[in-house]
């Protein structure tokens, strides 16, 4: 064996994405040093650019068939495989693959860190946040999502899955001056913290258990495990790991940090929180679930179908009773987190993979709406739901756009787009034969349509005293508003460019 | 032909753009005209419908279809057969009545233009609901009509409309919202949502488990539409509350939606399921019969009885014998549902029609604000009361008859695989309800029409005016025609209802 035979040839375009996102991290850093005060706000426009170059490759790749980089060499696999099984017969031992599914992922982050750098570019001297760590931290964030959706193997996962959160507990920090900011911080944190290491643990007993950190090859020892003596340590593996997701993507019982963080967070971080990671949350489910774990779909899917029954119910349930528009966005991304768990709990594998891309077209279309949601709270100031009475006297278009979002997250027409990510969602449902799982759903539709019409009520109601006297918002918002409104528009007439996507 | 269903749904849009586009000052001033002459246009698209359509063909015409999302397999499909045209003329007719009678009656609550926008979008949503030949665009339109609706409950409707205008929407979405999962379910076994497709196919594909529970999500979605008995409390609050055009499309198309979903979706999709769930159907229908009528009763008889209400209840009674007629699975019960929905939309929507105009005159719609004898102080509109009571009760000779009493027949020789004996006693107790809904009816006019008035304070009452008289006469006139010559609704629902229900 020689030693070229050990190396892992790397292919740059596939990486590309990562890389320019994580070198315009560190230019950004130092840009902002070497700019003189009055020209900070160009470090915003640095960043948007730097995100939309890396868009660039992904565009580039979409049409082709990849096949993957940081491939184990022929020859290292029966080193690698400890023997288990025939090494010749292994699938999939490349660490990183950019195929359809990861540049989904991947534009998914890069577009919707475009919309947070635009909602933040005006609002960062009145926050008074310290402009080049913002975007360092951010961007940093976003290439540990780039990297997640097209990681293929446990350790990528979980590097990637920390390179996501360690710079947004700094980002949830970042008004320094505000007590609830450091407390949402410290919570989100504290249980991160936690949750990483219940995943670490969960890894190492899989890898225990199947002697691999490739998903394919752990999947063909799974499988080949299913009568063995050490399975059940390879269950309980694999459960811990789905735990660590569970965190991420705040299904309860795994949800309470959720609405104090966003709560404290600057108003484009709790966006960013509740769009770009868990957007990388639920990619690192999806892989796990629809690979590493496929054979155990049989023991991860009611699992996970309870998960989702409870995570909507109470995410809606608790948004009933909120008062402040952060807190509601909040509980309702978790409740419709459960949602996009639906189709991930699939029993068998035919039907999860013919499901499967419900899930990841909800996540789209979910991003489009709750960006724009996000965005109109940024541009109103005020997060308390009194403020926002007779709003369409005021600000007419961006009541009107608000209205918009929230009826497509209650799935409503004219809210088309979330109308067809529901239905697909519960032709899932029905499709993997869980008919109670799609009741529990009507059920959830019909709480959360509740408290998504009595805000637009709100909205063109009579002004009274408590409503915010708001002036235009700066150009970067507006356009912000802009192309979330213009992507849902888009995915409500022509819902096939989500839904067909993967 | 295939045009005239997509300018049906493009022209009430084209309309709420014209709102939207004009400068707002001015489309504050003529947004009820342009209500009025998108409504009209939609209308006499309708009336060349009816003159295109082959009457001697089955099956659906002028169909339109584009292949809108396949990774969902979702067809934008539409298509007008027998079942479906008496109803897109109804829904066309009333519509633009409403939008005529707004030019004079705007109902105070907010602008004109947001008002008019809102009718437009509810147009689209009740004519599209007719028009879908694929399920989930079915549900799509059947979603449309859910929040201009409550809008225009909430925003300009009477004292409790918030709270109507969310019962309402919640139920209904709840029913709606289990009824997808209900095609979805069929789905899973087809991979098809095509309507015709399904009639033929899903019989054979679906297992009978499956049918049965897929049958009864979407029976749930369709009887809190229709409304069925124990589902129906959202339609008083919602109708007495709404404004009159709102309570007269509420009335008169919107209930219409459930019927056609059990008529044209849930029975020919699952006839294998049918039978387990008929007669329950027809049990509640028969419920709601009896109880629509007592609560009719009671409300006569109590001093500050609402007559909105009341008409509202009687909706229930009426949508009663609908269900028999569906729960019977007979062809001639599917042409008395039919029948008898269209003549309720007529008559009902008439009801509301004159109700809504006492208010205007009195500001209220209590039995004892309108007082008595409005034959001596405006006999014409207290005749036109008297005719819709007459018509509602079911007069041989007015269009409430024949509906009914072909629900009772058809009740009497049920379907293949049901028990005649539950039947005929169903029909019977049905046919007790039928005295009732006269004896409340009656009451209604002695208490409003007839008898001296009570005291000096009463004030005349301004009679008939010109707008009222141009809008009330084309449902009298229909009224009549349909009681009269039954067979021209008959006649058009017939063909398609044999088929349909071939192998039921």
């Amino acid at each position: 064996m020689t030693i070229s035979s050990l190396v892992q040839n790397v292919s740059y375009a596939q990486i590309a994405a990562p890389l320019i996102v994580a070198a315009g991290a560190v230019a950004v850093l130092v840009a902002e040093v070497f700019l003189p005060p009055r020209r900070k706000p160009l470090v915003s426009w640095l960043s948007l650019l730097v995100l939309a170059g890396a868009a660039a490759p992904d565009i580039a790749l979409w049409p082709g068939r990849t096949v993957g980089t940081f491939c184990m060499p022929r020859s290292a696999v029966g080193l690698y495989s400890l023997g288990a099984g025939t090494p010749q017969g292994l699938p999939g031992t490349c660490s990183y693959v950019a195929d359809r599914f990861a540049l989904i992922f991947q534009f998914i982050a890069l577009a919707g860190a475009f919309i947070v750098v635009l909602m933040s570019a005006a609002s960062m001297r009145r926050d008074r946040i310290p402009t080049g760590e913002y975007h360092f931290l951010l961007l940093s964030s976003v290439t540990g999502v780039l990297v997640l959706a097209a990681s293929r193997d446990l350790i990528t996962l979980t590097i990637a899955l920390e390179t996501v959160s360690l710079p947004a507990f700094a980002l949830v920090g970042l008004k320094r001056w505000s007590g609830r900011s450091s407390e949402a911080a410290l919570k989100f944190f504290l249980v991160s913290v936690a949750s990483t290491g219940v995943m670490l643990f969960g890894i190492s007993l899989v890898y225990g258990a199947t002697g691999n950190v490739h998903f394919g090859p752990v999947a063909v020892h799974l499988q080949a495990l299913s009568g063995g003596p050490i399975r059940h340590l390879a269950y309980l593996g694999a459960g811990l790991t789905l735990v660590g997701f569970g965190f991420k993507v705040s299904a309860v019982p795994f949800h309470f940090w959720t609405p104090d963080t966003y709560a404290g967070a600057p108003v484009p971080i709790a966006a960013y929180l509740s769009v770009v990671s868990k957007a990388a949350g639920f990619a690192g489910l999806i892989l796990l679930t629809g690979t590493a774990f496929s054979p155990l779909l049989n023991k991860t899917g009611p699992l996970l179908a309870v998960l989702a029954a409870l995570t909507m119910s109470l995410g809606n349930l608790v948004a009933l009773r909120q008062r402040d528009a952060v807190r509601l966005l909040a509980w309702s991304t978790i409740g419709q987190a459960g949602y996009i768990l639906v189709p991930l709990a699939a029993h068998d594998q035919g039907s999860y993979t013919k499901h499967i891309n419900a899930s990841i077209a909800y996540i789209i279309m979910y991003a489009a709406m709750n960006l724009g949601a996000f965005a109109v709270v940024h541009s109103v100031h005020t997060t308390s739901l009194d403020a926002y009475r007779g709003l369409a006297k005021t600000r007419p278009l961006a009541s009107a756009a608000l209205a918009f979002f929230l009826l497509c997250l209650a799935g409503l027409p004219p809210g088309l787009m979330g109308l067809f990510a529901k239905v697909a969602v519960f032709g899932a449902a029905a499709g993997s034969h869980l008919v109670w799982l799609a009741v529990v759903m009507a059920v959830n539709v019909v709480i959360a349509l509740y408290y998504y019409l009595s805000w637009t009520a709100r909205l063109f109601a009579a002004p009274d005293a408590a409503t915010a006297a708001i002036g235009r918002s700066p150009a970067t918002l507006r356009f912000a508003i802009g192309l979330t409104v213009l992507a849902s528009v888009l995915f409500s007439v022509w819902p096939q460019s989500a839904l067909g996507a993967f | 032909m295939n045009a005239l269903l997509l300018a049906m749904l493009l022209v009430p849009a084209a309309g709420i753009a014209v709102l939207y586009l004009l400068p707002q000052p001015l489309a504050e001033r003529s947004a009820t005209r342009i209500g009025f002459y998108a409504g009209g246009v939609v209308l006499a698209l309708a009336v060349v419908l009816a003159c295109v359509f082959k009457y001697a063909r089955t099956g659906y015409q002028g169909t339109l279809d584009w292949n809108w999302i396949p990774a969902l397999h979702i067809r934008f499909h539409l298509g007008v057969d027998g079942i479906s045209l008496p109803l897109i003329l109804l829904t066309a007719l009333l519509s633009a009545l409403c939008f005529f009678y707004s030019i004079r009656h705007m109902p105070e609550g907010g602008s004109r233009r947001s008002y008019t926008a809102l009718l437009l979008l509810l147009e689209i949503g009740m004519l599209g609901t007719f028009m879908a030949a694929d399920l989930i665009l079915f549900f799509v339109f059947f979603e449309i009509v859910l929040l201009p609706m409550w809008a225009l409950i909430a925003s300009w409707g009477g004292d409790g409309a918030k709270a109507a205008a969310n019962k309402f929407i919640l139920y209904t979405l709840l029913g709606s919202a289990v009824m997808v999962v209900g095609f979805l379910v069929v789905f899973a076994y087809t991979d098809s949502f095509d309507i015709a497709w399904l009639t033929v196919h899903a019989r054979g594909d679906v297992p009978k488990s499956a049918a049965l529970t897929a049958f009864a999500l979407m029976a749930l979605g369709f009887a809190v539409k229709t409304p069925m008995f124990p589902l129906h409390t959202w339609l008083p609050d919602a109708h007495t509350a709404a404004p009159t055009a709102g309570s007269v499309l509420l009335a008169g198309v919107l209930l219409k939606m459930g019927t056609y979903g059990f008529v044209r979706i849930a029975v020919p999709i699952l006839p294998q399921a049918a039978p387990t769930y008929a007669p329950a159907l027809a049990a509640f229908g028969v419920v709601g019969v009896i109880y629509g009528s007592l609560a009719c009763l009671s409300i006569a008889r109590k001093p500050d009885g609402d007559l909105k209400r009341l008409i509202a209840y009687s909706s229930i009674g009426h949508m009663g014998f609908v269900l028999l007629g569906i729960g019977s699975l007979t062809t001639v019960g599917m042409n008395a549902a039919l029948f008898a929905s269209v003549a309720h939309g007529l008559i009902t929507g008439l009801l509301f029609f004159l109700v809504g105009g006492l208010k205007v005159r009195v500001h209220s719609a209590k039995l004892d604000d309108i007082g008595r004898a409005l034959y001596r102080r405006a006999p014409k509109y207290g005749v036109l009361i008297a005719f819709a009571a007459m018509a509602s009760l079911g007069l041989p000779g007015l269009a409430g008859f024949w509906g009914e009493v072909l629900a009772l027949f058809s009740a009497t020789k049920p379907g293949s695989g049901l028990r005649q004996g539950s039947y005929i006693a169903m029909a019977s107790i049905a046919a007790l309800g039928l005295v009732l809904t006269a004896t409340y009816l009656l009451a209604v006019v002695r208490r409003v029409c007839m008898g001296p008035a009570a005291t000096a304070s009463e004030e005349p009452v301004t009679e008939l005016t010109a707008v009222e008289t141009a809008t009330w006469t084309p449902l009298i006139l229909l009224t009549l025609l349909a009681g009269l010559w039954p067979a021209v609704v008959l006649g058009i629902t017939n063909p398609a209802v044999q088929v349909l229900m071939k192998g039921v």
